[in-house]
């Protein structure tokens, strides 16, 4: 076999030992600003970093033997990351909660929800196993998606926070049911674009060189901006808007190959944010905050307290324990990030969104490497989603974009963004098990099944 | 703590954040490039009797068909190695070529390497798969100048 080239196949590996050292570096590190934290605040380590290390060591590496039991050949990468994510989200969460006296207990109950989370994490990889079949309940999904999205809408269930209506409160306990509409409607999306997609791609006309679809196919794409514009108007939710509305059009686009989805969603989606702005004084107040903060010191405070602390963080950040990210409100939810970029500095914060970009680059990889469309339409949209979030809170914790009220997946305190995060890395690893697992077929599995049997004869 | 101990910490915490970075794209890296393996180290699809290497020689330099080949239709260019010996063809995920065509059945046909050249089998499809326009009803013998139709793309050997 010398004198010719070999026969040579890429087969991915597994790579489950790495994936292990690597979870292991993880809460390493998360562990590591724990105790720094700790030293840095109070003095001296806190008695309850023994059960906090063993919680944090046993939870990865349950949901690191449900993948090595379950999904053997999925990335090794994204697991870890989001470890990493998670453990320094508890971590900056027990710092703030170190700044009230007397403390209180934010990572306590944050690492409830990361057990949750762990837990829905190892459901989907052990129970669920094959992506394949959730492509069968699409209009269920969709409709069970959009009900929870519009859900915070109805009376004496839904709860005003903060100025948008975003949340839903049952028996003392708060959702934010959107998180979990992101996963039903991708799914929906996913299946229903995978069925369409032609009629969407092909029948049509043109204009001004983009390709417009016919005037029946823009039924679902006007439900979705209809949807979004109810969140936009009533939930006054200009970051939820965004991310369904971006969600939709980019699978669209994803699906149909056709550059005109993406302009077309832009100018409705534009179309709609001006009239928001117009309309509603909470959008005005938000723009205000974004293009000139210093205007208005009270209304404004929070933005700007978060500039400060990030300026006064610098390259190197203040160090952990030695900025004062509690000035700012809501420091351990929506500025989670701002509170970061205080005391890891630039350099913190550039990890940490770069530890984003690799799961988002894993997870559109999938997308690339997925052999089913269904499969790759539906990683594409997850990933995107979660970038799309990722860009829209950051961006707009760092003034990049107007502020909105999504969360930061993983860091931020709040149960159902972690919960409906664990599930999406945990869909993003299943369908990455089966693009990655090697081809079925390599293995003769119907020599001997009887349509065969003239083939082996003729073979010999 | 001492400011310079403060700032000590400070950095290699930072320093830490980066290293798992660069250890994760590392693996990464390690991982796009894939582990290539020699044919011979993974499950051999179909061990023929006769020694490999010898046919090989022979047949390639007869200009030995290397790929199956979509010629024309919506796929046009998509193309499966003939290296592991089968190419399962149809709409459902397991095949190696997997056409988008409602008249192409989930496991519509295969192509097998033979001691003396490749057949194309149908696996009971229901539209069936033409061999130059006719429909085969058993597995028959392709070469480079044959074309296979199966739904609307036709396909053929290419060297």
């Amino acid at each position: 076999m010398s004198d010719v080239a070999p026969p040579v196949t890429v087969i991915p590996r597994k790579r489950r030992g790495v994936e292990l050292l690597l979870i292991l570096f993880a809460v390493a590190i998360a562990l590591t600003a724990y105790v720094i934290i700790d030293l840095n605040v109070i003095g001296e380590i806190s008695s309850t970093l023994p059960y906090l290390a063993a919680f944090g060591i046993l939870l990865p590496l349950l949901a690191h033997f449900a993948i090595r039991w379950r999904l053997p050949y999925a990335d090794p990468v994204m697991l870890p990351c989001v470890v990493l994510l998670n453990g320094l989200g508890l971590a900056m969460i027990h710092r703030i909660d170190l700044i009230n006296d007397p403390p209180v207990f934010g990572a306590r109950q944050q690492l409830v929800w990361t057990t949750l989370g762990v837990i829905l994490f190892m459901l989907v990889a052990v129970v669920i196993r094959d992506h394949r079949p959730l492509q069968r309940f699409t209009y269920t999904l969709f409709l069970g998606g959009l009900v929870l999205l519009l859900l915070p809408l109805v009376p004496f269930l839904g709860v005003e926070k903060f100025g948008a209506r975003i949340w839903i409160s049952v028996a003392g306990y708060s959702f934010q049911p959107a998180e979990v509409a992101k996963i039903l409607l991708s799914v929906a999306f996913a299946s229903y674009l995978v069925e369409k997609r032609d009629v969407l791609a092909l029948a049509g006309y043109r204009f001004l060189g983009i390709d417009l679809p016919r005037a029946r196919d823009l039924g679902p794409i006007l439900l979705m901006w209809l949807a979004s514009l109810a969140v936009l108007v009533f939930q006054k939710d200009l970051g939820t808007s965004l991310l369904f509305f971006g969600l939709f059009v980019m699978m669209l686009y994803v699906a149909t190959e056709r550059a005109g989805w993406p302009i077309l969603g832009t100018l409705l989606f534009a179309a709609g944010a001006y009239l928001g702005y117009l309309q509603f004084g909470h959008v005005r107040i938000r723009v205000g905050a974004w293009l000139d903060p210093f205007s208005d010191y009270d209304s404004f405070y929070q933005v700007i307290t978060a500039q400060f602390g990030m300026a006064w963080g610098g390259i190197l950040g203040t160090g952990l324990g030695e900025g004062r990210p509690g000035l700012t409100p809501l420091a351990r939810s929506d500025f989670i990030a701002a509170a970061i970029g205080e005391e890891l500095g630039i350099t913190g914060l550039m990890a940490v969104v770069m530890i984003y970009g690799l799961i988002v680059a894993r997870g559109l990889r999938v997308a690339l490497q997925c052999r089913d469309p269904f499969g790759k339409l539906l990683a594409a949209g997850l990933s995107f989603a979660f970038a799309l979030q990722v860009f829209t809170i950051i961006g707009g914790v760092t003034r990049l974009l107007p502020l909105t009220g999504l969360t930061t997946p993983f860091m931020s305190q709040g149960g159902s963004s972690l919960i409906a995060n664990w599930v999406v890395v945990a869909l993003l690893l299943l369908i990455s098990h089966h693009a990655r697992k090697p081809i079925a077929t390599v293995v003769p599995v119907d020599v001997d099944s009887e349509t065969t049997q003239l083939v082996k004869g003729l073979a010999r | 703590m001492s400011e310079i101990a403060l700032t000590i910490i400070k950095v290699l915490f930072l320093a830490l954040l980066w290293l798992f970075i660069l250890s994760a794209v590392s693996v990464i890296r390690s991982d796009l490039f894939g582990k290539t393996v020699p044919a011979q180290d993974q499950p051999q699809p179909r061990q023929l009797e006769a020694p490999p290497p010898p046919p090989k020689k022979t047949r390639r330099t007869r200009g030995d068909p290397r790929v199956f080949t979509i010629t024309q239709g919506q796929q046009t260019g998509e193309s499966a190695e003939l290296a592991s010996g089968t190419v399962m063809i149809g709409r459902g995920a397991d095949c190696q070529l997997i056409l988008d065509d409602d008249y192409v059945s989930t496991r519509h046909a295969r192509v097998v390497a033979g001691e003396n050249g490749y057949y194309v089998e149908d696996l009971g499809s229901t539209n069936g798969t033409y061999v130059n326009g006719q429909r085969i009803t058993a597995p028959t013998s392709i070469t480079l100048q044959d074309t296979v139709r199966i739904g609307k793309t036709v396909l053929r050997l290419q060297p």
